[in-house]
């Protein structure tokens, strides 16, 4: 009897016309760091292909080797046949947790991150190490350096913390400034309001100046990309229940968020939900209306800001950005738009920085592998300022430049748009 | 395989270097083709020194050894045969050892990706034109030992014109070196040409020494769309008769531009019957230009509907990304495919793809079509689905048939991707039993114990 009968899994034309030509693997970073077949896009194909035709067992070692994928969809992109080995890696975990569902991650991604007030509660440590001024103090007596080299680069990931979550301070409608254009809705992710406060808020202001009404509700849940890389899709569905409706009652045309990571998942709810007849055409619907914040402000006519930003400025494309919903040029005219700000281009902008989420916990190795192939990019380029639209991706960069001790300012490009309109006020 | 066996091995590599799980051996079972077979053990050693002491182990042990590089071979030569044995994979042999700009050499490790060799010795103005469609995904020490081409040898010779020495491990471990910087050297036989395109099977390649070229300062390049693929297959020839010898000469017919064209939406014509892809390039500007207007005229003359100029660095950057997309494109069409190599004087193309054409009709199963038309290599793809076993009957007629008429008309049956498992069959029938012969006490004399690569380019 086959184990996997009944179980929602990945379908023949997944996989089977992968000829194994090899493209992939000169464009996947984990291949490029490992050398070694087991950590390619077309060895994860060939054994999620042998795992689920029962020549291999699902065994322990053939999942984890799912998990080595940093699903930046390189090799999505770059596959002639049109295999998606990434998106592959993503169905085997969730095949995986439906034959055996792991319990801590009922309650990671089923108790905690859907429900923003037990986030807020979760991370308030991070909060009042910073608040506290105990941050201040770790660094001023370098003590930073005694930790283990993997607890130093987490905490280097942190940016500067808020004081209080976003959510709580952010009012569920902020009127347009002047006369309103538009009213759109603003979907606040967790990551952005519990650490990247000073974005979004820079996001909500600079749709204001535009003529936007920015409607923030505030029950919105995760967007359910943390329990979709690991495995959970179907909390992943319930979350994007639960935020249709949440804005389907708020009545904007437009859904904007300033997280790549976010934007990408709320593009695929009319994906994830469409063999669910209640929910497959609502589901899309809310999918068509949500813009990242770069690609609304370039559909709009946008203020020039006035002011000017004095810097060597380079970009970063967020996998979740470029490839998962093809912004790539948007940010980057965003930033062209503001004077005294000099662009350079980073060299392979689009290679992943190996963050992936939560990669440089569970892949420390690779993913500092990884990210030190961005790092020798970024100090090629001498730029003062490396801009990219994904807390992730942040998080990750702040921790290269940490760890290579660059004076280098990690910040969305939403920021310096922000403060070039700032500096015209002034 | 036993565990003392292994420990050794770990001794020898780290354990980090010594693969053994289930799942790691089922992805070392295969290469670029359908092919498939399990390894006992993967080793990923990082110098020669290790090569060297591995190979070592093996013959006392008399474990069969399958040299590998990034694993996009054509014909099954990386993969081990049915018996199992060792992959020792050069992936990690990554460096570029030297590059000397005085003598337009570079000498590297065998794990170096061809594109990447290629961008360090560009950036300083030199040229490794060898240009397999799998440049991304390819080892130099993988091209070496198949002797990989590319639509740039037309113009600029295959890989072995460019191999000026070699580190070879031997059969018993020793480390033989071969060649040096000397541009010419008749010192005795000709070990570089012996080892280049010998499929792992007379030693391991683990560092060459390449010679270079000046890198070209201009390139144009045309795309010419044909209403007939005969008239595209007789257009080649009046461009080379026309004393210009192009970079690149390439043909594709109307499947593989329908494929390409799925994959990546550039816009090609997918009603036409064939189109070539021309490049020129040199030193002056003026005659890379001259040359391909001359070239794009044969092609108006010769019936061609459309004749395209690419405008710009980036259309032209498209068109060869496209080109080397085709071979695995195809696999949207069917889960199978089979891509044959066969080389013909040029002469005979018309009438060969008219051969290729025929046979497919015979059999009912797609043959695509396209190659290195300039030179005379054809890449007929048969297109199938393994899990039927009749059309696996048909294909293998169907190979049987694309190799005769190759022979037939005074052909090879491999121009770059060489022998490994599958074209073994053909092999008597190709060189006659005297060069079999000869060829059987070479590799007698450096492979005994017949550990290395055992089973590929001759039966046992």
């Amino acid at each position: 009897m086959d184990i996997l009968t009944g179980l929602e899994k990945p379908s023949e034309s997944d996989y089977l016309n992968c000829i194994r030509c090899g493209l992939c693997l000169s464009v996947c970073p984990t291949y490029r760091e490992h050398l070694s077949e087991t950590a390619s896009p077309r060895g994860r194909v060939a054994l999620a292909r042998k795992g689920l035709e029962g020549e291999l067992e699902l065994s322990p070692n053939l999942i984890e080797q799912m998990y080595g994928c940093f699903a930046c969809m390189a090799c999505d992109d770059a596959c002639p046949v049109g295999i998606q080995p990434a998106e592959l890696t993503l169905a085997m975990r969730y095949v995986q947790e439906q034959r055996q569902p792991a319990g801590w991650k009922k309650t990671l991604f089923e108790g905690l991150i859907p429900h923003p007030g037990r986030m807020e509660l979760a991370t308030l440590p991070l909060r009042l190490y910073e608040k506290l001024g105990i941050r201040r103090i770790v660094y001023a007596l370098r003590l930073t350096r005694i930790l283990p080299k993997q607890i130093r680069d987490m905490e280097a990931m942190l940016p500067r913390l808020p004081q209080r979550p976003l959510r709580r301070v952010l009012p569920q409608t902020t009127e347009s400034r002047g006369e309103e254009k538009q009213r759109v809705g603003f979907f606040l992710g967790c990551a952005q309001s519990l650490l990247f406060a000073d974005e979004s808020a820079a996001t909500v202001r600079v749709l204001s100046r535009n003529g936007c009404t920015v409607v923030t509700p505030k029950e919105v849940e995760c967007c359910g990309m943390p329990a979709h890389g690991y495995g959970r899709l179907d909390l992943v569905r319930k979350q994007a229940q639960h935020n249709i409706s949440v804005f389907e009652k708020s009545d904007v045309e437009v859904v904007v968020t300033d997280c790549a990571t976010c934007g990408s998942t709320l593009k695929e709810y009319g994906e994830y939900l469409k063999d669910d007849p209640e929910w497959a055409e609502r589901a899309e619907a809310f999918s068509q209306k949500v813009r990242d914040i770069s690609e609304f402000l370039m559909e709009i006519p946008l203020e020039k800001p006035k002011g000017r930003v004095e810097t060597r400025v380079t970009y970063h494309d967020p996998c979740h950005l470029r490839r998962a919903q093809h912004v790539s040029e948007q940010p980057r005219d965003l930033l062209k738009m503001i004077d005294g700000l000099e662009f350079v281009e980073l060299p392979e902008s689009d290679w992943c920085c190996g963050s992936a989420g939560s990669q440089l916990i569970t892949h420390y190795e690779t993913s500092t592998q990884v990210l030190d192939r961005k790092m020798d990019n970024l100090e090629s380029t001498q730029a003062q300022v490396i801009a990219s639209g994904c807390p992730g991706c942040q998080m990750q960069l702040n921790t290269g430049i940490q760890r290579r001790g660059l004076d280098v300012r990690v910040v969305h490009p939403i920021t310096l748009l922000d403060e070039a309109y700032e500096a015209s006020d002034e | 395989m036993n565990n003392d066996f292994i420990g050794q091995l770990i001794d020898i590599v780290g354990k980090n270097h010594v693969l053994h799980t289930p799942e790691d051996l089922a992805v070392y079972s295969y290469d670029g083709t359908f092919a498939e077979g399990t390894p006992d053990v993967v080793v990923l050693p990082e110098n020669t020194d290790q090569v060297s002491q591995v190979v070592k182990l093996a013959a006392e042990a008399r474990v069969p050894i399958v040299p590998r590089g990034m694993g996009s071979g054509m014909a099954a030569g990386s993969i081990p045969m049915m018996e199992g044995g060792m992959v020792i994979s050069l992936t990690h042999m990554n460096h570029i050892l030297e590059i000397d700009t005085q003598n337009a050499t570079v000498s590297t490790e065998a794990g170096v990706i061809t594109a990447d060799l290629q961008a360090a010795v560009e950036k300083i103005g030199l040229f490794y034109p060898p240009d397999p469609s799998s440049i991304r995904h390819s080892t130099i020490g993988g091209n070496i030992a198949c002797n990989a081409g590319g639509p740039r040898c037309l113009k600029y010779g295959v890989t072995g014109d460019y191999v000026l020495g070699l580190t070879v491990v031997l059969a018993d471990g020793r480390i033989l070196k071969t060649g040096g910087k000397p541009i010419k050297d008749v010192t005795g036989y000709d070990l570089n040409g012996l080892f280049t395109g010998s499929e792992g099977t007379l030693g391991l390649v683990t560092e060459a020494l390449l010679r270079l070229a000046a890198k070209p300062r201009y390139a144009k390049t045309v795309l010419a769309e044909f209403d007939s693929l005969d008239d595209a297959s007789r257009t080649v020839n009046a461009i080379l008769s026309a004393g210009i010898v192009p970079a690149s000469l390439e043909l594709m017919d109307q499947t593989a531009i329908l494929c390409i064209e799925e994959a990546m939406q550039l816009g090609l014509n997918t009603d036409v019957e064939a189109s070539l892809i021309i490049e020129t390039d040199g030193a002056d500007e003026q005659t890379v230009t001259s040359e391909i207007e001359a070239c794009a005229n044969i092609c108006r003359e010769s019936g061609a509907q459309s004749v395209k100029l690419a405008q710009n660095e980036a259309d032209r950057a498209s068109l060869w990304k496209a080109r080397r997309s085709i071979s695995p494109s195809l696999a949207r069409k069917a889960p199978n495919k089979l891509g044959e190599d066969i080389t013909v004087p040029r002469s005979a193309i018309p009438e060969v793809i008219q051969r290729l054409r025929a046979i497919s009709a015979k059999y009912g199963l797609p043959i695509v079509i396209f190659g290195h038309a300039g030179d005379g290599n054809l890449h007929p793809n048969i297109l199938f689905d393994k899990r039927q076993p009749d059309q696996w009957q048909m294909v293998e007629q169907m190979v049987a048939e694309i190799f005769e008429t190759s022979l037939a008309v005074g052909g090879t049956l491999s121009g770059e991707h060489g022998v490994g498992m599958l074209k073994r069959p053909y092999m008597e029938k190709a060189l006659g039993s005297i060069s079999i012969d000869v060829q059987r006490h070479i590799k007698q004399a450096l492979d005994p114990l017949n550990i290395l690569n055992p089973g590929k380019i001759f039966t046992n």
